[in-house]
């Protein structure tokens, strides 16, 4: 940490230039502060409330109280579910550091063939389709899965991977790692490489070097994929209730919101427990940021200089690559061999191959991939706009009540996609558009969703991206005569591009599976996106295959997208290093 | 995107030019549960059926299915209901959400088994049945090497233990169904006596149906608690596992509705009345549907194994079942039993496996303290924390309707019958360890 503050206060504005942005609030930003407020007080505050709203009313006389979270707070199962998810939340985070530290450090550090395969590979696990993904794993790791029924064979032991909270932080670390993974290999790229150099010629080399310098700069990425796996495992339900752990918050909320006629309010103050807890380990995050600078000013050199490594390095480095991505790409390895499997039950394989389901699912996939692709690409960009903006005028301005606009955005993360659905007929359906169709049920709102329940993770990334640039350079910009507009388009933006494509891509892909939101607002087949189409098989026994089919579908899609992606990131940095 | 706009385009200039006039004709649109596998078939059969009609199918589950449907009264799309569980039917039919319509068929009985087919004031109609029974995979058996069960009890044996799955009744109207019969059936104490002694083999308790079936076809699970067409269709689709019917068990229907103000009546009454006529009724018998038609004529047409309800009195014909009970208490029920068992799974295992040990020891060496300890024990995991008079008293059904009237909230309702469970399942495995000592 030291590290960091010295090598950062290197380049630390003075405090003029602070004073300087004090005064930086331009008509332009408020009204754009504005515009972003409203966009998310009319799509997310207001459906929200009018679902969650419950949480405050009295049984019987529908008037204001506080004493359903004295009930909460009294209940053994809340306060269980509570800690449990607690205690999940943080043990997620150390495990997906574990597995995604070695990725981005010998990746963006060293000469290492196929990085960028590694990159996009390391990414996949964030694409896991819903329902059939848990299947897979299942057949994996279950109780008797593959590795448990061949252990059982061969030694008689069986190991527990997937059973109760264990079960869950290994799940939630192999699903969620990408975010640490992602945002710190965008912050790893964006170090001054002139920092290395600098410890280089005082003497630090080797681990020293990474622990004290390079790591706490690239300190911004890593908390902002750790913030992220922190809140979403605390708000996500598919996995614990996949692994039937029902004592977790997030469980227990979806359990009570979707109960068929019961008017239950706890089920709405868990949203409300759960939206608090995701603003304020977002809180944490940042006050443990603040008042360090991670900012350098030198851009555009490719990042840190990359080594050639030493052969039992290098045979070391493989081994360590190769050993976390077998671990964390085995639910997709499930899955592929699920989708071509005939008969795979209680054996280590599947009894025989065929590709019938590709069949099967070929004709209809079609107009899926496409409403996915449109859907998600929508959302996608309408996130980065957002999310480069909003961290613009929290990091840049000094506009009252800023951060809100962080904390709305966050707090996202923590509706159930269930409630968000509700909260969407709730509001729209009413409006009508001029032949009678209801507005919600144009496809458009189910792109609005999905970019709201997306926005975080762009956000995130964008946030970081931004703090890792010196504010001197825009000040250098604006003192030769630039405008504020100028400034952003040609220096912040082109500075921020690494972490706003980071954004975009996270964004789209976990929008291109998402679906609990979606069951909500789908109104017609010819709407629906892929993970529906995957819904609508995986509810019979005879769909499991084409379930999975479709689903190899969805995340080689994204695969594909996300590798296009790290190609344009790579041409861009290369382009650039030749220019300079 | 040029698609989507061309489309809605569209849609917008046929709407405006032909009006509402000849949307009968057009298209019927079904909230559904049921599983491509279902709909297809009969989609095709209808349209068939009905040139120039066509039927769009949104697959939704039922808990976002009767949510849809509630949210968006006030300006409905949707012309039909179409789903198992017949606690949803009760619940869109108690917000008024659905429209009165009774299907034109003839030869429909009033019951099949001792279930009522159809609603009495004709809200919602059953167009197929299903039978409960216990479902396995064969390669799990064997190489745990379990014998076969035959009845509900046997799951209750130790050595079913950490074997069995069920889906919560609070999540599946049609397991709430079967626990509500077996309450009915055996009485509220002895009832639950048994439901707990089942529940306390049980490796997991889902929260959606079909995740019983899915877990016992992949193999994670040996024997689930399923309606007999899960099993069925994973027969058919090659799975390797077996089924069997308890000699008494339950038939649920299966149910259709017309919602109110449906934008298309006419065409939502059609598909109503093809459903229960004999083609449609027919196209029940396909394997991948396989569920029993409410036409006993129609089994005529069926093969020679298949269950018929109205003519073997093991299917559904023995219990018995009282629409009123039920209805008063099914909130009751299931939070009764997602309080004391589903959240309290680990403590009632363990109380569970004292006792088989417990019992086990005593085989072999008998001796009274001991059994009178495991008796108590017993009893102490039988305990219920609200009586049979008291489920369905006002005061107590009245905490979980969200109701105008003010009274005890469900939340502090829950938290004490999760305390009354939790304690009892702690002292019932004291005292069963206690008599393996005596035993020993």
């Amino acid at each position: 940490m030291a590290g960091a503050t010295t090598a950062g206060r290197a380049h630390a504005p003075s405090a003029s230039s602070r004073h300087f942005l004090k005064l930086s609030a331009t008509p332009g930003q408020v009204a754009l502060a504005l515009g972003i407020a409203v966009f998310l007080v009319l799509f997310l505050v207001i459906p929200v409330g009018t679902v969650i709203y419950v949480a405050f009313t009295e049984k019987g006389t529908g008037e204001f109280t506080l004493v359903n979270f004295l009930d909460f707070a009294r209940t053994d199962l809340f306060i269980r579910s509570f800690w449990n998810s607690v205690y999940v939340s943080a043990m997620s985070v150390v495990l997906a550091s574990v597995f995604a530290l070695p990725l981005a450090y010998i990746t963006t550090r060293f000469e290492f063939r196929g990085a960028m395969l590694i990159q996009t590979l390391g990414f996949l696990p964030l694409i896991m389709p819903p329902f059939v993904g848990a299947v897979a794993m299942l057949l994996l790791f279950g109780r008797n899965g593959t590795v448990n029924l061949l252990l059982d064979e061969w030694f008689g032991i069986k190991i527990p991977f997937m059973e109760g909270l264990n079960g869950v932080i290994f799940v939630q670390a192999v699903h969620y790692f990408p975010f640490i993974l992602i945002n710190l290999s965008a912050a790893l790229r964006n170090i001054d490489r002139a920092m290395e150099e600098a410890a280089q010629n005082l003497g630090s080399s080797g681990f020293r070097l990474f622990r004290r310098i390079v790591f706490p700069l690239a300190m911004p990425g890593y908390i902002a994929g750790a913030s992220l796996v922190f809140v979403k495992v605390f708000d996500d339900l598919a996995t614990p209730l996949l692994l039937n752990v029902k004592d977790m918050l997030a469980p227990q909320a979806y359990l009570r919101v979707t109960s068929i006629g019961i008017a239950d309010p706890m089920g709405y103050v868990i949203s409300v427990v759960l939206i608090c807890m995701s603003i304020l380990a977002m809180w944490i995050s940042a006050r443990a940021m603040r008042g360090k600078d991670y900012a350098t000013v030198q851009r555009g050199g490719g990042g840190l200089a990359k080594r050639r490594m030493r052969p039992w390095e290098s045979v070391l480095a493989y081994a360590t690559v190769l050993l976390i991505l077998l671990l964390v790409l085995a639910p997709h390895i499930g899955l592929l061999l699920l989708s071509f499997a005939t008969i795979w039950s209680f054996s280590p394989l599947p009894d025989a191959y065929t590709l019938a389901h590709y069949g099967r699912v070929f004709g209809e996939s079609f107009v899926y991939v496409k409403n996915t692709l449109v859907y998600a690409s929508i959302a996608g960009l309408i996130d980065v706009v957002l999310g480069t903006a909003i961290a613009y005028l929290v990091l840049r301005t000094k506009l009252i009540g800023r951060e809100w606009l962080d904390w709305a955005a966050t707090a996202a993360l923590a509706i159930p996609g269930v409630v968000l659905g509700i909260g969407y007929l709730r509001t729209f359906y009413g409006v009508q558009l001029p032949d009678g169709t209801p507005l919600a049920a144009l496809w458009i709102m189910i792109v609005l969703a999905l970019a709201i329940r997306r926005l975080p993770y762009a956000l995130r990334a964008c946030y970081a991206a931004l703090q890792q640039i010196s504010v001197s350079l825009e000040e250098a910009a604006e003192n030769l005569g630039a405008t504020k507009v100028r400034t952003v388009r040609r220096v912040v933006l082109p500075l921020m591009a690494g972490g706003i494509l980071a954004g975009f891509v996270t964004s789209f892909a976990t929008a291109a599976v998402e679906l609990s939101a979606t069951l909500m607002l789908v109104q017609s087949n010819a709407d629906a996106p892929l993970a529906y189409g995957l819904y609508v098989f995986m509810q019979s026994p005879a769909g499991r295959g084409p379930g999975a089919a479709l689903g190899v579908i969805a995340v080689l899609l994204v695969a594909l997208c996300t590798f296009a992606s790290h190609l344009i990131i790579e041409k861009s940095q290369k382009a650039k290093a030749a220019g300079h | 995107m040029l698609r989507h706009s061309v489309a809605a385009a569209a849609l917008i200039g046929t709407a405006l030019f032909t009006g509402s006039a000849f949307a009968q004709s057009g298209k019927v649109t079904v909230v559904t549960s049921f599983s491509k596998d279902v709909t297809d078939p009969f989609k095709q059969a209808f349209e068939k059926a009905h040139p120039g009609v066509t039927l769009d199918v949104q697959n939704r589950n039922t808990n976002a299915g009767v949510k849809f449907v509630e949210e968006t009264k006030a300006n409905n799309q949707v012309d039909v209901f179409w789903a198992s569980a017949p606690d949803a039917f009760e619940v869109l039919k108690g917000k008024s959400l659905l429209q009165k319509y009774k299907p034109k068929a003839e030869g429909i009985p009033d019951k099949i088994g001792s279930y009522p087919i159809n609603d009495p004031e004709n809200f919602y109609s059953g167009f197929a049945a299903s039978g409960y029974g216990v479902m396995w995979n064969d390669r799990y058996a064997k190489a745990n090497k379990l014998p076969e069960p035959k009845d509900w009890q046997d799951l209750a044996k130790p050595v079913y233990f950490d074997h069995v799955a069920m889906a919560a009744p609070s999540r599946s109207g049609t397991t709430h169904l079967t626990i509500e019969t077996i309450l009915q059936g055996e009485g509220w104490d002895k009832g639950w006596r048994t439901l707990k002694e089942m529940s306390g083999n049980f490796r997991q308790i889902t929260e959606r149906s079909f995740g019983v079936p899915e877990a016992v076809n992949s193999g994670q699970v040996g024997f689930g608690i399923v309606i007999d067409f899960f099993a069925f269709s994973s027969q058919a689709s090659g799975f390797p596992v077996k089924f069997v019917y308890p000699t008494v068990t339950t038939i649920v229907p299966a149910n259709v509705a017309v919602i109110a103000n449906a934008p298309n009546k006419a065409g939502a009454e059609a598909f109503v009345d093809y459903l229960v006529s004999p083609a449609g009724q027919e196209v029940l018998l396909e394997p991948s549907i396989r569920r029993l038609p409410v036409n006993p004529a129609v089994y005529a047409k069926a093969p020679a194994d298949y269950p018929n309800p109205f003519k073997d009195p093991s299917l559904g014909a023995r219990v018995k079942f009282d629409v009123d009970v039920s209805e008063k208490r099914t909130n009751v029920v299931d939070v009764l039993y997602d309080q004391t068992v589903t959240f309290q799974l680990d403590a009632l295992k363990g109380a569970t496996k004292a006792i088989h040990d417990a019992e086990a020891a005593i085989a072999k060496k008998d001796n009274a303290e001991a059994k009178a300890l495991v008796k108590e024990a017993r009893d102490l995991v039988a305990a219920m924390p609200v009586t049979e008079q008291q489920a369905s008293s006002p005061e107590i059904a009245g905490a979980f309707t969200g109701g105008k009237e003010k009274g005890a909230r469900q939340a502090e309702l829950e938290q004490k019958w999760a305390a009354f469970a939790k304690e009892r399942y702690g002292q019932a495995q004291a005292k069963a360890e206690q008599a393996l000592k005596l035993a020993r």
